[in-house]
C-alpha cells in the first residue's frame, strides 16, 4: 500500500461525524448567493415583551410615549430574561397584548410602535474598548444589550456566559453550522461579516477567559469556510475553522460538540460540563456591535425562502417587523402556499396569523409549496428500525411513540424521552410516515404541565396554610384584645367600688333625706 | 383569700389531670393512611368535596366512605395518587377514566354584576380573589384552585367557572391521532 493511499485513508469529515441524522434536500441555493439586504422601516412594529427563554420584561413605556432608535423599552426582569429596545424611533401606540409568533397563536405582552420614518438613535450604550475590560463589564454590556441567542432557542446570551463562574471552561465554539435546509442566514453573515464575527468571537473568548475559539461550519458552504480561514486569532485568542460533514442535525450543540472534539455531553447536562461553549455565529456578531459600538439587539438577518414566495432573499428586518411585511418586501407570495414557517422547515414551527412579528430568535420566514412539503397519511408501524437510525441521540422513537400513543409518559420517558432534542429526523426517515416527533412535542408539553401544575398546587397549599395562620392569629389577637378588655372593666369597677367604698366610710348617703323629700313631692 | 386561690388551683390541677388521664385512656389510633392521604390533598380546606377540610375527606376515602376522585381541585392527579394508596377497593375508579377528560377549571368574576360585597374575598381558601369592600373584585388565576366555594356565596351570581386559559408556559401540541387508512374526506391525522 502506497504512502499516498494511506493518506486518504484519513478524511476528517469521517472523525468528526455524528451518529445517526439524515440527508434531507437542502435547498438552500434559493438564497445562498442573495447578498444581505437591509428591509426599509416598516410602518408598524410590534415587539413582544418575551422573545427569549424565561421571564417575561418588564415594559418601561407607556401609550403615546415618543421613543428613539436604540431605547431601553422593557427591563430584564430576574435572573432569566432579556432587555428589549425599541427597533426604530416613534410614538407608543399600545402596551398590550398580541398573537404571538408561536404554533399556538396565543397572545404575549406585546409593545406597538408607530415608526415615525425617521429612524432616529437614541443614546448609544456606553462603548467599551474590550482589549482592556473586564470580563464583567463585558458580560454586563452583552446583558445590557439584550442579546440572545440567534440560532432560534433565544437563551439570554449573558446568562450563558455567566457560567464561566460555575465551570472551567477552554474551548469557545462558534455555531455555523446551520444544517438546517433552507436557512442561509448565517451563511451570508460568515461571508459578508467575517471580521466583525471574529472580533465578537474575541470578545466573548476575553470574557470567558478561554483558550481557544473554534468556528464549525458545514462543509457545504465552502465560502464561509474560506472568509473565516483568513483570521488566525480573535482579540488574541487563538482561532481555527472546524470544518464539519454536511449533516442534519450538526447544528444542535451538543452534537456539534461531539463532532468537534469527541466528548458527548451526558444526557440533561450542558455542554459547559466539558468545557465548551457553544454560541451561534451571529450572536457573536451581535456581542460585536454591542460592545464596539453599543448598539443594542434591534435587528437580525432572516432568510425568507420557500416555492411558494417570488423572491427568496436574506433580509436584515428589524425587530418587531409583521412577518407579512417581510413576505411582501420578498415579492409576496406565488402559487398555492402549504404552509408558512418560523424556522427551518425541520424544526421550525407553523404560524396561522401573518401579522405576527419577526423576534430576535427567528433565523427564517418558509412559505413552502404543496410540492415541497410531504403529504401522505400515516401508516402502521413496520418496525423497520429506519427511525432508530436517524435518531442522532441513539433513542428508540417508535417505541417511545407506542407507549406515549398508550398514554404511558413516565414509561416514554424510561427510554430517554427527555433526552429527544426534536429534530425531527425519526419523523423524517419514517417510511409510514408516522408523526413521531409530533408525539414527542406533545409528551413533553404534558409532561412540563404536569410538573407545573403540581408546582402550582404545593405553592397554593402554601397560600392555603398562611391564610389559615393569619386567620388564627386574628382570632388570637381579638381574643387577647377582649381580654384585656376584661380585664381594663374588672379593674375599673374595683377601682369604682373601692372609691365607693372609702367615699362610703368617709360620710354615709343622706339616703333617708331624699327619701322624705321624695315622699313630700308625692304627697303634694 | 388565700382559701380562694388554693381551692381554685386544686380545681384546675385536679380537672387538668383528669382530662389527661382521660387523653391517655380513651386515646383512638387514626390510622396513617389519614396523613398519607391528607398530605397527598391540595390541603387548602376548600370544602369542594362535602367533607369538612382535606382532613375530613382523607379520613372519608381511608374508610371507603368517599371515591378517589373526590377532589375536584386535585384532579386527575390527586385522583390517581389516592388510588395508588387506597387500592382498587376504594370505588371511583371509573370516575378517574372520565376525569381525564376535565380541564383545570377557575373561578372568573363578571365584573359589571360585582357589588363589591366581599363575601367570596372572605371564603377564598388561597387568598386568591382580590379586591375591597365596594370595589370590583377579580381572581387571580395561578392561586385559583377551582373549588367553586365563592361561586356559591356569592350573591349576583357574578362567579361562573371557566376552563382555565392556557398561556403559552403552559400550552402543548395537542396528541397527534394514528388515523390510519383515513382518507382525504376522512378524519386528518
Amino acid at each position: 500500500m502506497s504512502m499516498f493511499s494511506l493518506a486518504t485513508l484519513f478524511r476528517p469529515s469521517q472523525f468528526l461525524t455524528i451518529r445517526g441524522g439524515i440527508h434531507p434536500e437542502y435547498r438552500k441555493q434559493l438564497t445562498s448567493e442573495a447578498e444581505v439586504i437591509r428591509m426599509p422601516v416598516p410602518p408598524l412594529l410590534r415587539v413582544p415583551l418575551q422573545q427569549h427563554s424565561g421571564a417575561i420584561a418588564e415594559p418601561l413605556v407607556k401609550r403615546d410615549d415618543l421613543v428613539l432608535k436604540g431605547q431601553l423599552i422593557g427591563r430584564a426582569r430576574g435572573a432569566m430574561s432579556a432587555n428589549i429596545h425599541a427597533p426604530t424611533s416613534g410614538r407608543v401606540l399600545a402596551v398590550g397584548h398580541f398573537t404571538a409568533p408561536h404554533p399556538s397563536g396565543l397572545p404575549v405582552p406585546t409593545i406597538t410602535l408607530r415608526a415615525d420614518g425617521e429612524d432616529r438613535w437614541g443614546e448609544h450604550l456606553p462603548r467599551l474598548r474590550p482589549e482592556d475590560a473586564d470580563p464583567d463589564e463585558i458580560a454586563a454590556q452583552i446583558e445590557r444589550a439584550g442579546i440572545v441567542g440567534l440560532g432560534g432557542a433565544a437563551f439570554p446570551a449573558a446568562v450563558k456566559l455567566n457560567q464561566r463562574k460555575k465551570y472551567t471552561l477552554d474551548t469557545l465554539l462558534l455555531n455555523g453550522a446551520e444544517c438546517e435546509p433552507y436557512l442561509t442566514c448565517d451563511d451570508r453573515l460568515m461571508r459578508e461579516k467575517a471580521e466583525e464575527i471574529v472580533d465578537g468571537a474575541g470578545i466573548m473568548a476575553r470574557a470567558l477567559g478561554v483558550a481557544r475559539i473554534i468556528v464549525a461550519i458545514e462543509s457545504n458552504k465552502p465560502e464561509a469556510i474560506a472568509a473565516l480561514r483568513q483570521f488566525s486569532h480573535g482579540l488574541g485568542t487563538p482561532l481555527s475553522v472546524a470544518v464539519v460533514p454536511t449533516q442534519y442535525p450538526m447544528g444542535s450543540a451538543k452534537h456539534l460538540v461531539l463532532a468537534v472534539t469527541g466528548k458527548e455531553t451526558p444526557a440533561r447536562a450542558r455542554t459547559a460540563e466539558l468545557g465548551v461553549l457553544v454560541y451561534n455565529v451571529a450572536t457573536a456578531h451581535a456581542v460585536h456591535l454591542a460592545v464596539r459600538y453599543g448598539e443594542p439587539l434591534i435587528s437580525r438577518i432572516v432568510t425568507v425562502s420557500g416555492g411558494a414566495l417570488a423572491q427568496p432573499a436574506n433580509v436584515e428586518v428589524l425587530i418587531g417587523t409583521p412577518v407579512t411585511d417581510v413576505i411582501d418586501f420578498c415579492g409576496g407570495l406565488i402559487g398555492e402556499v402549504d404552509r408558512i414557517l418560523l424556522g427551518g422547515p425541520m424544526m421550525g414551527q407553523p404560524v396561522q396569523n401573518l401579522r405576527v412579528p419577526v423576534v430576535k430568535g427567528t433565523c427564517g420566514i418558509l412559505a413552502l409549496a404543496p410540492w415541497e412539503t410531504r403529504k401522505s397519511d400515516p401508516m402502521p408501524c413496520i418496525r423497520c428500525g429506519s427511525c432508530v437510525q436517524a435518531c442522532p441521540c441513539g433513542l428508540t422513537p417508535f417505541e417511545m411513540n407506542a407507549r406515549i400513543q398508550s398514554d404511558d409518559l413516565e414509561g416514554a420517558v424510561k427510554i430517554g424521552l427527555m433526552d429527544c432534542i426534536a429534530c425531527g429526523s425519526c419523523a423524517y426517515a419514517c417510511p409510514s410516515s408516522i408523526p413521531l416527533v409530533q408525539g414527542f412535542d406533545f409528551a413533553k408539553g404534558k409532561l412540563a404541565e404536569r410538573q407545573s401544575r403540581k408546582h402550582q398546587q404545593a405553592e397554593t397549599k402554601r397560600l392555603a396554610e398562611a391564610r389559615k395562620a393569619r386567620e388564627e392569629a386574628i382570632a388570637e389577637a381579638k381574643r387577647q384584645a377582649m381580654a384585656r378588655h376584661k380585664a381594663q372593666a374588672a379593674a375599673k369597677k374595683a377601682a369604682a367600688a373601692a372609691q365607693a367604698a372609702e367615699a362610703g366610710a368617709e360620710a354615709p348617703p343622706p339616703v333617708p333625706g331624699i327619701a322624705t323629700d321624695v315622699g313630700k313631692e308625692a304627697r303634694q | 383569700m388565700i382559701s380562694a386561690a388554693a381551692s381554685m388551683s386544686a380545681l384546675g390541677l385536679g380537672l387538668g389531670l383528669l382530662l389527661g388521664a382521660a387523653a391517655r385512656r380513651f386515646h383512638v389510633d387514626t390510622p396513617p393512611i389519614v396523613d398519607e392521604i391528607e398530605k397527598l390533598l391540595p390541603g387548602t380546606n376548600c370544602g369542594a368535596c362535602g367533607f369538612p377540610g382535606c382532613r375530613g375527606a382523607a379520613e372519608a376515602v381511608a374508610a371507603g366512605n368517599a371515591p378517589v376522585s373526590l377532589c375536584t381541585p386535585g384532579g386527575r392527579d390527586v385522583a390517581l395518587q389516592l388510588a395508588e394508596i387506597a387500592g382498587p377497593e376504594c370505588g371511583g375508579g371509573a370516575m378517574v377514566a372520565t376525569m381525564a377528560e376535565l380541564e383545570p377549571t377557575i373561578a372568573f368574576i363578571f365584573e359589571d354584576h360585582c357589588t363589591g360585597c366581599t363575601k367570596c374575598f372572605k371564603r377564598c381558601p388561597t387568598d386568591a380573589i382580590v379586591g375591597a369592600a365596594k370595589q370590583i373584585h377579580t381572581v387571580v388565576p395561578d392561586a385559583c384552585i377551582g373549588c367553586d366555594a365563592c361561586i356559591e356565596v356569592c350573591p349576583t351570581e357574578a362567579i361562573v367557572r371557566r376552563v382555565k386559559p392556557r398561556t403559552l408556559s403552559n400550552w402543548y401540541w395537542e396528541k397527534p391521532q394514528p388515523g390510519f387508512g383515513a382518507t382525504e374526506t376522512g378524519v386528518p391525522a
